[in-house]
């Protein structure tokens, strides 16, 4: 790629999703608004080796696409009955961002689109690919190697999707007042689906892709800066920049999963915890009921600020699961309580939590509960019981780097005739 | 934009229904019928007779081919419709959900197909 091309390819990277935005808004259609901006990218790849990059780039796309999705418009025969309304409210409407716009003057509308593409009415993997390539635009090809999924399943499920939101009037808005709660909580939960798949592969060898992470972030980003009152927004953001800040620590050089207690502290981004810690911080004191996102962003917290696996303080990070699974209650979340009490009060104590959460059976298919009553059997020196879990954990991992560990594990356990004492 | 309920139940369900509860729903239907009136939304709609009383029609291969109910056997049928005129889905949802039947069954919301203009 010339360096003009990727100078290109940057500039609609960050604009991409600002400008699909406005124009949906403004012509009601995100498929009509996709087609165009991608119109002024093929123009731009066009002029601006020749001419420079504009000194206003985004004003300068908004108009080139607002053009060409009038041309579109005017061309299209099948929409011919609403060509001459639309077209005349599109000009009136974007006549005001020309070429010599500046920034301020060009609203950021990707809060609508985020929640167009995050609508419940689209099943989940819709809203995943729709937010990608629309919000964070990202390539059909990018989308389909980040998702580990082929490039013509991704290319048509966004085809379904866009049909689906035109074609049953998904509408290109913020909800209203009394839905907003409910719609906020669901769209945070697509752009934390995106970062977990980011974080943690959930199949396939490697462990973890930042790209997909980082976009996550991006979007946590754009919608906590456009609801800057909404603690949870804020809360997901401060959560997925504490637990993004240690990626380079968990896997070795061999590409292994390294667990938070053996990682190189010295390997954690500092940046990125002083901004997550503070943005939990900011989202505790924003209500007296703190949501699930900034109670784990509070969790995380407390780990980074440890400053080695020893300081960490279990009994607050042990009380911070009690409020969240109040708040959310999740086996997941009682699991990770069973954790910090172990740690915190012992593996005896953890472990007579773990077994409830066994009894109870909704994890029974995870191999993360068969880990941790593995690792407290072994530390109460039950080391055939804890065998046993673990093997039953390595059955169950989907992902190799995982399924490693927890073989070394396996292999590290004492004779049944040595019980550990470590507490 | 137009939008059909369309509102399925469990039919098992809804004989075992004693005689009051059955006017319960009745008489849920008729204010809920009546709020889409006033509302401006109502285009039209129609409780269905039972699913025994169904007849499927194909035509194959020049053949008409008629039989009694509907060919698959699903746990919920269709049991009535309303026809909407909403401004986007969300409003379509939202009556969709003050529906009686969303309680007593499921409700699908499909959008009506908008016929290109002929010249």
């Amino acid at each position: 790629m010339t360096s003009e091309a990727a100078a290109v390819d940057r500039v609609f990277r960050s604009e991409f999703g600002r400008a699909v935005a406005l124009l949906a808004r403004v012509l009601g259609d995100i498929g009509l608004a996709e087609d165009a901006v991608q119109d002024a990218y093929v123009a731009a790849l066009r002029r601006w080796p020749a001419d420079g990059v504009p000194d206003n780039p985004r004003a300068w796309i908004v108009a080139v696409a607002r053009n060409r999705a009038i041309d579109r418009l005017r061309r299209d025969r099948v929409l011919e009955r609403h060509t001459e309304e639309l077209t005349r409210r599109a000009e009136d409407e974007m006549n005001r961002y020309d070429e010599s716009a500046d920034d301020d003057t060009i609203p950021d509308e990707r809060l609508r689109l985020i929640f167009t593409c995050c609508h419940p009415a689209l099943a989940t993997e819709a809203q995943v690919a729709l937010t990608l390539r629309l919000v964070a635009g990202l390539t059909v090809p990018e989308i389909a190697r980040a998702l580990l999924a082929a490039e013509p399943t991704i290319a048509q499920r966004l085809v379904r999707a866009k049909h689906k939101v035109r074609a049953a009037g998904i509408p290109v808005r913020v909800p209203p007042d009394d839905q907003l709660t409910d719609r906020l909580a669901s769209t945070l939960a697509v752009v934390y689906l995106i970062f977990n798949e980011g974080y943690v592969a959930t199949s396939g060898p490697q462990l973890r892709r930042d790209d997909l992470a980082g976009e996550a972030i991006r979007l946590g980003r754009v919608i906590s800066t456009l609801m800057p009152d909404e603690p949870e927004a804020t809360g997901l953001l401060a959560l997925m920049l504490l637990q993004h800040s240690r990626r380079d620590a968990r896997t070795d050089a061999e590409g292994e999963v390294v667990l938070i207690g053996r990682q190189d502290r010295a390997q954690w981004h500092n940046d990125e915890i002083a901004e997550g810690v503070a943005l939990t911080e900011r989202a505790l004191r924003m209500t007296r009921t703190p949501g699930r996102y900034a109670l784990e962003a509070a969790i995380a917290a407390v780990h980074a600020q440890a400053a080695t696996a020893e300081d960490t303080d279990w009994w607050q990070i042990a009380a911070l699961y009690e409020m969240l699974l109040r708040v959310s209650p999740s086996p997941m979340a009682a699991l990770s309580r069973s954790v910090a009490v172990s740690m915190a009060q012992g593996p005896a104590a953890g472990l007579a939590l773990a077994d409830t959460i066994a009894a109870e059976g909704s994890l029974a298919h995870s191999h993360l509960l068969h880990a941790t009553r593995a690792d407290m059997l072994g530390r109460l020196g039950r080391s055939q019981e804890a065998a046993a879990a673990y093997r039953t954990a390595i059955e169950q991992a989907g992902n190799e780097a995982e399924r490693r560990l927890l073989q070394r594990k396996l292999a590290d356990l004492p004779e049944p005739s040595q019980p550990r004492t470590t507490r | 934009m137009q939008y059909v309920l369309l509102i399925y139940r469990d039919p098992a369900a809804a004989e075992g229904m004693s005689e009051e509860d059955g006017r319960a729903m009745m008489a849920e239907y008729f204010e809920y019928t009546e709020g889409l009136r006033r509302s401006g939304a109502y285009v039209s709609g129609e409780p269905l007779e039972s699913v025994q009383t169904a007849t499927t029609v194909r035509q194959r291969d020049g053949q008409q081919v008629i039989s009694d109910g509907p060919f698959a056997e699903t746990r919920e049928v269709l049991g009535g419709f309303y026809v909407l005129e909403c401004d986007s889905l969300d409003q379509a949802l939202e009556h969709a959900g003050r529906c009686p039947g969303a309680r007593y069954g499921s409700i699908e919301v499909r959008p009506v197909m908008v016929m290109p203009a002929t010249a």
